[in-house]
């Protein structure tokens, strides 16, 4: 459960002032797959990153499961992004001096889990995502679907309830672009809630709810 | 995040840009290894000074004429020329319990003949007592006979070398020499000891005493050697020089009496000085080495920004981010060091080759200081790029690729 009130976020480009985000409000229910579209400079990524407490908003409230988290500090929102969201890039940002396993295995090394326990769930994770047979290649090795693959890998291993995935098929041909949004989906089947931000309109009418930016503001919420 | 897992992460993170580790172990390992060294070098000097002074003898006391320090005040009215330090003065010493050897000095250069060559060298004059005071050993023959002092016989003592250049490996107990305008028969030949201090006892013929005074016109002494019963009995045979050459000189102070300790005291100064001084300027090399890690971790950090956005986006506080920078630059500086000790032993090694006969030695505070060096500079010069790792912004460090 997301929900925003009156969020407005102010950056400096040069002496101007610009505004990617004007008062905006959003109420996100558990297990809803989201899709936010818009023009460039629309303020969805900006949306995505707040929502990712990868930013933080220069006004208005954000509560995530009922709890206001705007206050939080750098040490509390890094716990939350560990075990509540999971992030999904146009540009997968893989290690590159790791395997696709190592790589996936990331998220749980950081939240300190047991070594044992973390293969366990690293070999699982590998099997239901169909990259076995990659699971010791580096990310030059991999092609860009199985790349996303493996990003998609790392960002549910520590099981959040949110994804967010900032135009995940961005850089990925058409075939392979499906397979990722299946993956996606399947996921979001199962209960995660799902939050994409896509120029893409075929994969914008797929999401049961669509957000339409623009200029900052919510132009439609359908 | 376990301990493991963090320096797991550290060193895969390092191996990950080989050129840029190798550059940063190449400048560590200089500036360990040449503090090492360099204090290894200083070391050694110091062991080879405080050697030459122990060849001197043991318990060894040294008396000067005149006073050593310069005393203010006027100037005396009449000619007041300091006494000197005669024979009889020191024969008075041997009264002191305190004190087991006497051997007054003369000293002057001569030349020595013999069979049609000649010499100039150095003439040392002095009693039997020399010989076991500065611990000297006979090749050939006897050293001077015990008998009075004051007595000019015309024997001589040659040192090693002299004796070669002047009869080769002939036999010369027995013969004579001609020193300046005397002669005097060869009764033995010092072994060859080498040298103590600044006096080649191989380059030297020893006669007794009042000869030498007789050969050079002298009566005063250049100085008397005293060996102390004791150790402990320094102290008090220095009292009772300073009380019985007073009483001979008319209640004046006038002769400087050094103690071995005292000198041997104030050459281990001036050599742990010397040596902390040039393993400081080595660890300047140490500061250079912390300013290329510097650079080449910030370069580092430039490099993974994104690698640190995907950290903090997948829940890495900055604290954490820090850390695993700073544990990075420990490593790196560990294994620096690592190399520069290997580096040192093998450069120690060489140096034991080529200058044989110096005394290397290397100290363990030079080991544990260049390490404990090379950690804190790692650390310190670590912490601005950590810190700056630490400070990225996640949304700008992931917007790029």
């Amino acid at each position: 459960m997301i929900t925003l009130a009156g969020i407005c976020r102010e950056f400096m480009v040069g002496d101007e002032r610009v505004a990617a985000l004007r008062d905006v409000d959003l109420t996100i229910a558990t297990g809803e797959y989201i899709a936010v579209m818009g023009p460039s400079g629309s303020g969805k990524s900006t949306l995505l990153n707040i929502i990712g407490l990868l930013d933080r908003p220069d006004a208005g409230t954000y509560l995530l499961d009922g709890e206001d988290i705007t206050g939080l500090g750098d040490r509390q929102q890094a716990a939350l992004r560990r075990h509540k969201i999971g992030f999904v890039f146009q540009f997968f940002h893989l290690v590159p001096r790791m395997t696709a396993a190592e790589n996936i295995e990331l998220p749980m090394i950081l939240a300190g889990i047991d070594p044992s326990e973390r293969k366990q769930r690293v070999a699982a994770t590998i099997d239901a995502f169909g990259i076995g047979n990659r699971a010791r290649h580096r990310p030059d090795q991999l092609s860009g679907g199985q790349r996303q693959r493996v990003a998609i890998a790392r960002a549910v291993i520590m099981q959040p309830h949110t994804l967010l995935a900032d135009e995940p098929t961005g850089n990925l041909d058409r075939v392979s672009g499906g397979e990722v949004v299946e993956i996606l989906e399947d996921l979001n089947s199962r209960g995660l809630t799902l939050i994409t931000v896509t120029h893409d309109p075929d994969l914008g009418k797929r999401a049961g709810r669509r957000i339409r930016m623009v200029d900052g503001r919510i132009e439609s919420d359908r | 995040m376990y301990l493991r897992d963090i320096i797991s992460f550290s060193l895969r993170a390092s191996l990950g840009y080989p050129v840029r580790t190798f550059l940063m172990l190449l400048a560590m390992a200089i500036g360990v290894g040449s503090v090492v060294i360099l204090s290894t070098l200083g070391e050694g000097a110091r062991r080879y000074v405080i050697g030459q002074f122990s060849n001197l003898g043991t318990n060894l006391i040294i008396v000067l004429p005149g006073r050593s320090e310069t005393v203010g005040g006027p100037p005396p009215l009449l000619g007041i020329t300091p006494r000197d330090l005669t024979l009889d003065d020191a024969m008075a010493l041997r009264r002191s319990s305190s004190i087991r050897h006497v051997a007054p000095l003369t000293v002057g250069a001569a030349p020595v003949s013999a069979e049609g060559r000649q010499r100039e060298t150095t003439i040392l004059g002095s009693t039997p007592s020399l010989l076991p005071l500065r611990q000297l050993e006979m090749a050939q023959g006897r050293f001077l006979p015990e008998g009075d002092p004051t007595r000019a016989a015309p024997i001589c003592v040659l040192g090693y070398e002299i004796k070669a250049e002047l009869f080769g490996a002939a036999p010369a107990v027995g013969e004579s020499v001609r020193i300046g305008d005397r002669r005097f028969r060869i009764i033995g030949v010092l072994s060859d000891k080498g040298e103590s201090v600044g006096m080649d006892m191989g380059d030297i013929v020893i006669v007794p005493v009042a000869s030498a005074q007789a050969l050079f016109n002298v009566s005063s002494l250049f100085r008397v050697m005293i060996e102390a019963s004791d150790r402990d009995a320094i102290g008090r045979a220095k009292e009772a020089i300073a009380a019985i050459i007073r009483e001979r000189h008319d209640g004046e102070d006038d002769v400087t009496i050094v103690t071995q300790d005292a000198i041997l005291a104030t050459f281990d100064r001036i050599f742990v000085a010397l040596t902390l001084t040039v393993a400081g300027i080595a660890a300047i090399s140490l500061g250079v080495a912390g300013i290329l890690i510097m650079n080449v971790m910030l370069i580092a950090v430039s490099q993974r920004r994104s690698e640190v956005g995907l950290l903090k986006a997948i829940g890495a506080p900055g604290n954490r981010i820090l850390t695993l920078f700073l544990v990075e630059a420990a490593i790196l500086s560990l294994v620096g060091a690592a190399f520069g000790l290997i580096l040192a032993t093998a450069g120690t090694w060489v140096l034991g080759r080529v200058f044989p006969d110096f005394p290397l030695f290397m100290p363990l505070w030079s080991l544990a200081a260049a390490v404990g060096v090379a950690l804190s500079t790692g650390l310190v010069f670590g912490v601005l790029p950590a810190r700056r790792a630490a400070r990225l912004d996640p949304v700008q460090s992931l917007s790029r690729r």
